[in-house]
């Protein structure tokens, strides 16, 4: 008999629960089981219940009444439990805690789950619940909260317990550095961008008396004022907030590459040198309003851009500060919670269930599971006794285990991982944008232009007229509306993508992945297998045998932390009229389950395990198993009093929409591959469900060879300039995510992978990277239609110059124009309707 | 009109003080976050309890 699949909750399911009562916290359904009848109000979990008791009983109802927004996502209640006593350490207040003027600390701490208003109101009113909090100021865009307290009143750790309790987990600011000099190079980059602003604003009401001159006729000795002045801040515009585009130019001089400054710089320099020639001469005509005008409204279009990319920076930032910073040392006989920076070779250091193992270090005692996915990608567990081997960033499943420390920090397998990644990252080529490419065409076009206009003009009437003409068209010609047009569009898809809850460090990656359809070529995007297309967690697929014995099974399995275990009881638990009675269930890890019930001796485990302890099994049970080993499933074997009574096919599930979501990556032009750490046998199957070769599925892949395949990839595509990317989420994908031309990390990413990828996405599956490619290809189909604004700009600009038709006036409401209709096709490029999504098009069915 | 000679001057000194301030401003990190005060201008203070006045 076979069992259907269950399918994870669709969001039809989900809107049936909402029916269902809400969470008075946090307004997410509440599960049945968490129901309590005769309570008045109800809580989906002991997280919400904590933090509305606490809010309640500081009397800061308002809360509710201020929020704007509800949960969407049910967040980990992580740390709950959490003492926070390595915050009270001096190592701990050395590194992070400053004093201020008056003798109070000072401490800057990230916080999870800020969302809203609410948010900010109720941290700030942190000094209304504890005293000895002086003060408490949250920013809500970069989640960073600085408190000040009294060291005499109150302890950090009682502060960081009662930010846990309300639902903000806390954590070192541990990027403090990056986030130093990223704000510096920001304020530099605003008071650039405001002076520019003042400048322009005061040299087009100057330009204002000059025009009212060309209708009305004005006195010289004004008309020489407001020349001299014009010149004057026209010259300060370029000295200090253009001198950027000089310094680009020289560079792309330099390097031989053209970009966008050097046309830039063409205008404003021959702008600058005519009119200031012109002053002196007292003849013809200045453009410094149109100069300082241009230099504001680039820099405008930079720095919106750089914001984009500050803002998705700052989230992963704040994900690295959540990777954890304490653990459990023992000194003296005593167990005492330490950074993990204190930690020394030969320590002894106790790993608690669900703790992530704080450095390389030998079992001294205990026995347990290990989850080495991060690293290996290899989902089932691996059972652990004394004397074996763990590495850091594991996490420890079952059991307390003591270790003692071989290697730490950079030593550790993590660590030299982590090197890898840095060395990809160092040599990683920057792109070519299209902008620059256009620039170089620009430049030359343009002076090849110029010259002929100065030939025809001074052969006609004269040296005079032609500078004259010359000089408007070099400064028409400019590329504004492309130079404004790029970091826009950049922006708005940043943006965009960030409330869809992708994050892209920077914009140039964007276009290496919305130029692949326009080549006809294909580019190759490697997939890892464990959360990416599958979701991680085994689940019951097949049933071979008596099923009267399930709610047996269910019962046996109801202790254990194993994923198999959670995966047998979910499927089989919600068949149950009654839940049989079972005795003490003995297990051994990596073996299966030992229980007595009223059949008999019921053991539930692992099909070797049954056949070394001589267990009978039926032909046909035999064969089953055999056939689920052979399609890369897990099997696991049901006997009742020395005998095979039953067998479960376990498998990864893959997401629902993932077969869908590979479809529509291979007709926009990708090849698809997988390179897992899994089995072989389970990458294949995968592979075969998706309708993928077996050829492009590599199992049991190293992380080491995984960046090796990438390193290969390249040499292969080097001369057709394909785009290699990679996608993976755990520590064993990161060096090869620095080393691909586009690394993407997937939900649930180790630190080194969100350092290492150019792109995060904070929802799992295959679906996530669909949009990326959608949001990608929409800012570059924009930027193409902002090139061909700005062209036919530049035509009638260039045909009106070698006309003899521009004035100052007329480029002054000329250039602003083409930049207007260039940043109305930016920001309609992406806020236009969007492609239906996957999940749209099942509800229409 | 001759006054114009000293006006225009005058007001760019004016603009360039602004402009000074504006970068003290900037410098000194008070533009770090402008996404935050806006929501903080329309929290209540709540009125004073018997005991805290």
């Amino acid at each position: 008999m076979t069992l259907t699949e269950t399918a994870p909750p669709s969001t039809e399911t989900n809107k049936r629960l909402q029916q269902d009562i809400a969470c008075e916290h946090c307004d997410l359904p509440v599960p049945k089981h968490c129901l309590e009848e005769a309570a008045d109000f109800q809580f989906c979990c002991g997280g919400c219940r904590v933090a509305y008791e606490m809010i309640h009983g500081c009397g800061l109802e308002d809360y509710y009444r201020l929020r704007s927004q509800s949960a969407h996502d049910r967040q980990r209640a992580s740390g709950v439990e959490s003492q926070y006593t390595a915050y009270d350490t001096d190592s701990f207040r050395a590194k992070y805690a400053t004093t201020t003027l008056v003798g109070l600390d000072a401490i800057e701490l990230r916080l999870e789950g800020v969302h809203c208003a609410a948010c900010v109101w109720l941290v700030e009113k942190l000094p209304h619940i504890l005293p000895g909090v002086i003060e408490s100021k949250l920013a809500l865009a970069s989640s960073r909260v600085n408190i000040v307290w009294d060291q005499a009143t109150i302890n950090l750790s009682h502060i960081a317990a009662t930010l846990d309790k309300l639902g903000y987990a806390p954590h070192p600011a541990r990027d403090k550095q990056g986030q130093q000099s990223r704000d510096a190079a920001e304020r530099k980059r605003l008071v650039n961008l405001g002076i520019a602003g003042a400048l322009a604003g005061n040299n087009m009401l100057i330009a204002l008396a000059l025009y009212a001159g060309v209708f009305d006729g004005i006195e010289d000795r004004f008309a020489q004022l407001f020349r001299w002045l014009s010149m004057g801040i026209g010259w300060a515009s370029l000295a200090w907030p253009g001198s950027i585009f000089f310094r680009g130019a020289f560079a792309s001089l330099r390097m031989r590459a053209a970009n966008l400054d050097l046309p830039i710089s063409i205008a404003l320099g021959v702008g600058a040198l005519a009119g200031t020639a012109n002053v002196i001469l007292r003849r013809g005509d200045i453009y410094f309003d149109s100069l300082s005008v241009l230099v504001f409204l680039l820099l405008v279009g930079r720095f919106i851009q750089t914001r984009q990319q500050r803002w998705a920076e700052d989230a992963i930032g704040l994900m690295i500060c959540m990777t954890p910073a304490t653990c459990h040392v023992v000194r003296d006989s005593t167990v005492v919670e330490e950074p993990i920076e204190s930690l020394e070779l030969g320590d002894e250091v106790e790993t608690r269930p669900g703790d992530l193992f704080p450095a390389d270090g030998t079992i001294l005692s205990g026995q347990s599971t290990v989850d080495q996915s991060l690293l290996t990608g290899e989902s089932l567990p691996q059972p652990v006794h004394e004397g074996d081997k763990v590495y850091s960033g594991a996490q420890n499943l079952d059991a307390t285990l003591r270790i003692s420390v071989t290697a730490v920090g950079e030593a550790t397998r993590v660590g030299k991982l982590i090197q890898l990644v840095e060395q990809a990252l160092h040599t990683k080529p920057p792109i070519v944008q299209l902008a620059d490419r256009v620039a170089g065409w620009f430049v030359v076009i343009v002076v090849l232009l110029s010259v002929a206009n100065f030939t025809a003009w001074s052969a006609i009437s004269g040296i005079a007229p032609a500078i004259d003409t010359t000089v408007a068209m070099l400064i028409v010609a400019c590329p504004c509306a492309l130079g404004l047009a790029t970091p826009l569009t950049m922006a708005v898809a940043i943006g965009h993508a960030s409330k869809q809850g992708i994050l892209i460090k920077s914009a140039d990656v964007l276009e290496r992945l919305g130029s692949i359809r326009q080549r006809y070529e294909q580019g190759r995007l490697i997939l890892d297998k464990t959360g990416t297309l599958t979701v991680g967690k085994p689940r019951l697929v097949e049933w071979h045998g008596d099923s009267m014995v399930q709610p047996y099974v269910a019962a046996v399995e109801a202790g254990s932390r194993h994923p198999i275990a959670t995966a047998l009881r979910e499927s089989l638990q919600s068949s149950q009229d009654h839940q049989p009675l079972v005795g003490r269930c003995i297990e051994r890890h990596g073996y299966g389950v030992t229980a007595e019930c009223d059949l008999g001796t019921i053991r539930v485990g692992s099909p070797n395990w049954m056949r070394s302890t001589g267990i009978e099994s039926p032909e046909s049970l035999s064969q089953a198993i055999v056939r689920s080993e052979r399609e890369g499933l897990t099997a696991i074997g049901v006997a009742i009093n020395d005998r095979l009574v039953a067998a479960a096919s376990l498998a990864d599930h893959v997401f629902e929409d993932a077969i869908e979501s590979v479809q529509t990556l291979r007709s926009m032009g990708w090849s698809c591959e997988i390179a897992s750490g899994d089995m072989s046998g389970t990458v294949q199957s995968v592979a075969r469900h998706l309708d993928l070769q077996s050829a492009s599925a590599h199992g049991q892949v190293t992380p080491e060879e995984k960046l090796e395949l990438i390193r290969q990839a390249k040499r292969e595509t080097d001369d057709t300039n394909l785009a290699i990317v990679m996608v993976g989420d755990g520590v064993n994908d990161a060096a090869a995510l620095a080393a691909a031309d586009v690394g993407i990390a997937v939900h649930g990413g180790a630190e080194a992978a969100l350092t290492a990828a150019d792109i995060y996405t904070s929802h799992p599956g295959v679906s996530s990277i669909v949009k990326i490619m959608e949001v990608a290809q929409r800012a570059m189909s924009t930027m193409r239609r902002n090139l061909i604004i700005s062209l036919a700009y530049n035509t009638v600009a260039v045909g009106m110059a070698a006309a003899g038709l521009i004035a100052p006036l007329v480029a002054a409401i000329l250039m602003p124009i083409s930049s207007a209709a260039v940043l109305g096709s930016s920001i309609q490029g992406q806020i236009g309707r969007p492609r239906s999504t996957i999940q749209d098009r099942k509800q229409a069915d | 009109m001759s006054i114009i000679f000293i006006m225009a001057p005058a007001a760019l000194l004016i603009a360039a003080i602004a402009a000074g301030a504006f970068t003290w401003a900037a410098n000194t990190g008070q533009f770090d976050d402008v996404d935050t005060p806006p929501h903080r201008m329309l929290f209540e203070d709540r009125p004073l309890e018997e005991d805290e006045r």
